[in-house]
């Protein structure tokens, strides 16, 4: 994972503790709190995108084909997208280590 | 303010939906968080040209920890109590500014963003006051049902039955002994342009409301309910299925009121039993049939009641229109 140095002198903060760096969370890679992964059998998948609306992550990313893929950098592995899937495309899978 | 694209928005399609986030990866809520994708879906909805006032409490711990921030947009954390009157000075000071030339004369919308007792409890008083003062902003309450970012303890939104940390069940005690406090009907009887309930599973209807709400002139308040796995012991992936059956037993029925006239969005059919909503979360596993039973009883009164206000709000627009 990505690693951010969180410890910085107050002489290099700016005024008022601002972030000028919108977005910079993105540096944060969340996907190493997962123990499952979501696993997408495109045969089944009907492109519908209710993985992608109902991510918390915003992990999904649609493909030039329409399908969405999960990125894994950020997928928490909450299992979301695996249930609400209207057609049973999304499987959960134990992380192996 | 913007009459024109009040008129011109007829709804958000499917296929449509924007694809930029403005609330973006990296964030730190839990997994299945379902406050953090309201807050995504939100964003969706408002758009880049915003300002956002945010009370501590999760959505503001999880999205902006030192030296990084989950915001596209400019973003204020504020105290716990004063969103509401923080995105007051927000929307007044635009307005100074831009009436002496100092700012370029544009729309740019307030969001204020606070948790269940950053509203109902210790944030009530600001928000009465802004609604009253007129502010053009919107107002969206996160609601998961406690405090949980210092870890679950009641307040005034939590449901009656609830277990938390500070309603602890047991042998003398069923958990919270009080009924939620309903802080949408608090901000109708403020008279403001437009008041909402929205859940994130029903994104559609909740993007669209947020849409109406921030391009309606004036006061605005967004009550939506975020089902949080944490606090509410259940299982992560069960967030978006727990919404839909608040919203399908009536727990948390979803509804607009439009200038006084309410309608009321969903649930359209018949109600299920509030024990599909209560055993898919641990807060409620203590509950006995007895309680259960006050709680259906509960629900149906209020879903009645509100049905009451629909039929009275067109009934009373239509005696008016005779007048
Ligand atoms: C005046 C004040 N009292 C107490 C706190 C500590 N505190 C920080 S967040 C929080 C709870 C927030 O709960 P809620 O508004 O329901 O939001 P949630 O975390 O549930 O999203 C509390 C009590 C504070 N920051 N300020
Ligand atoms: S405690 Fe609940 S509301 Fe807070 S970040 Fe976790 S899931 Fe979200």
């Amino acid at each position: 994972m990505a690693k951010i140095d969180a410890i910085v002198s107050w002489k290099k903060l700016n005024l008022g503790a601002a972030i000028t760096e919108p977005g910079s969370a993105r540096q944060f890679l969340t996907g190493d709190w997962r123990t499952q992964r979501p696993i997408l059998n495109k045969e089944e998948c009907i492109r519908c995108g209710r993985c992608w609306i109902y991510c918390p992550e915003a992990a999904y990313n649609e493909d030039e084909e329409g399908y969405f893929i999960c990125d894994l950098n950020y997928c928490k592995g909450c299992g979301i997208c695996a249930q609400e899937c209207p057609v049973g495309a999304i499987t959960m899978t134990l992380e192996e280590t | 303010m913007m009459p024109a694209e009040e008129k011109a928005f007829k709804g958000l399609k499917a296929r449509e939906l924007p694809k930029e986030e403005l609330f973006t990866q990296g964030h730190r809520a839990c997994q299945g968080c379902g406050g953090a994708l309201a807050l995504r879906l939100v964003m969706k909805a408002v758009g880049n040209r915003v300002i956002v006032a945010n009370a501590t409490g999760c959505m503001e711990i999880i999205s902006s920890a030192f030296p990084q921030t989950a915001w596209e947009v400019p973003w204020i954390h504020v105290a716990f109590e004063n969103a509401a009157a923080v995105a007051s000075g927000i929307e007044s000071a635009l307005k100074a500014l831009m009436r002496k030339g100092r700012l370029k004369k544009e729309k740019i919308f307030v969001l204020a963003i606070a948790g269940d007792g950053g509203t109902a409890d210790i944030g009530l008083q600001a928000l009465s006051g802004a609604l009253e003062r007129g502010h053009d902003f919107v107002y969206v309450c996160i609601d998961n049902e406690a405090y949980m970012n210092t870890g679950i303890q009641r307040s005034s939104s939590t449901p009656f039955g609830a277990r938390t940390t500070t309603s602890p069940a047991g042998k003398k005690s069923i958990g919270q002994v009080t009924w939620k406090k309903n802080v949408a009907e608090i901000a109708m009887a403020h008279h403001i342009p437009y008041v909402a309930t929205v859940c994130p599973t029903y994104y559609q209807d909740m993007m669209n409301k947020v849409k109406k709400a921030i391009t309606t002139p004036g006061p605005a308040y967004i009550h939506c309910l975020a089902p949080c796995p944490t606090g509410w012991r259940c299982s992560p992936n069960l967030t978006i299925e727990v919404g839909r059956l608040a919203v399908e037993t009536g727990v948390f029925p979803l509804y607009e009121v439009t200038n006084g006239e309410c309608k009321i969005n969903y649930p359209h059919r018949r109600l299920k039993p509030v024990r599909e909503y209560l055993q898919l979360q641990g807060r409620f596993r203590h509950l006995t049939d007895k309680y259960i039973e006050i709680i259906q009883e509960r629900v149906k009164e209020e879903i009645a009641k509100l049905q009451a206000l629909e039929k009275f709000s067109s009934f009373y627009k239509n005696a008016l229109a005779n007048f």
